[in-house]
């Protein structure tokens, strides 16, 4: 069990999990002062800042096991796109208030429900950042949730553009509930979360509040994935472009 | 639609620790009372201020008013046996 295949495998898996967090982070981090008002501003901006704070763990973590010297920084900052392992829909553009709410309506409630499994991982620190994320994440959910119903059961043109931000993100929400090999060499060693096993219950939540703020479900016609394997969208590189700008011009600057 | 347009005021009031009192700690804009909740707890929270918080519609607060302050409060100036400071406390007494 404790051989170094295992912990990179562990490793591997955290840095996935890491760069979810760090792309999305990036992205809701892009509405700072930007937010419709002050209040929703400073709303989105405490998320961004949850999901930086569990880059950082996760990737320090990956960093720990890894035992190869790097460190949380090392791995945010002086990866190339192809080295990310994000899925595709944390590194989308954060696109209008609409495109962003319904891309949480989308991983707000898988979060709720994969950070309630990863709280059993047999490894104590995945298990432990997922106890201190579940309770952010099921925060985060209730806000979308009083914006889904806000916006879809709001004026007719709000309802028209959550129901096309939705439409245009949905095809991206397969990647979620995809096992990888590493999930499943994980799972059977009890530290990964089974994640096919968790749609059903994603789906009863997606349709309840779809129900109540007045929206029909998007139909399931095309699917988009490929970003735990370094394939990306296009999206990626200019996100790291920014993100990592400073590290790469002065590396290991601190502040 | 301009900023804030549409949205309430609201006063928010935090309890910092139990056994302590709710204390006004400003405003805020928000849609509806629970958005309200939401927003005082990511604006005024955020560094672990409080431990419950209250939200009260700015327009639901009857306050007093400053054109009435003469006879609001002004009475009560010239009453200074209504203050503990007033009474001397007699020698010999220990307790009062």
């Amino acid at each position: 069990m404790a051989s170094s295949n295992h912990n990179l495998s562990i490793a591997q898996y955290a840095i996935g999990l890491g760069d979810d967090a760090l792309t999305l982070g990036h992205r809701l981090s892009e509405w700072c002062s930007h937010g419709p008002y002050l209040e929703e501003d400073i709303a989105l901006i405490n998320i961004s800042l949850d999901y930086i704070g569990r880059a950082r763990m996760f990737l320090d973590h990956a960093a720990t096991v890894e035992g190869e010297g790097r460190d949380e920084d090392q791995l945010a900052y002086f990866r190339d796109d192809r080295e990310f392992r994000n899925r595709l829909i944390f590194e989308l553009p954060r696109g209008d208030f609409a495109e962003t709410i319904a891309r949480q309506c989308i991983v707000d409630p898988f979060y709720v429900l994969f950070f309630e499994a990863l709280m059993q991982s047999k490894d104590p620190v995945l298990a432990g950042i997922a106890g201190k994320a579940i309770k952010e994440s099921r925060y985060h959910w209730k806000h979308t949730h009083s914006w889904m119903l806000r916006l879809g059961d709001g004026t007719a043109e709000s309802h028209q553009r959550i129901l096309t931000a939705l439409d245009e993100v949905w095809g991206y929400h397969f990647e979620l509930f995809e096992m990888t090999d590493l999930d499943r060499e994980l799972l059977d060693a009890g530290i990964a979360v089974d994640l096919a096993a968790l749609k059903p219950k994603w789906d009863s939540m997606i349709d309840e509040v779809l129900t109540a703020a007045t929206l029909t479900r998007p139909e399931d016609t095309w699917r988009q994935s490929g970003g735990r394997n370094g394939e990306h969208t296009e999206h990626l590189g200019h996100l790291l472009t920014e993100l990592q700008f400073i590290q790469r011009a002065h590396p290991g600057l601190q502040w | 639609m301009n900023p804030g347009e549409g949205l309430e005021l609201y006063e928010v009031f935090i309890r910092s620790r139990r056994g302590l009192d709710h204390k006004h700690v400003g405003s805020l804009r928000a849609e509806d009372d629970e958005m309200a909740l939401q927003y005082a707890r990511d604006v005024y929270t955020r560094r672990s201020e409080g431990v419950s918080i209250w939200v009260v519609r700015s327009d639901d607060i009857t306050s007093s008013q400053e054109s009435e302050d003469e006879a609001f409060f002004d009475p009560m100036d010239d009453k200074p046996y209504r203050h503990a400071a007033y009474y001397t406390v007699p020698d010999g007494v220990e307790n009062i």
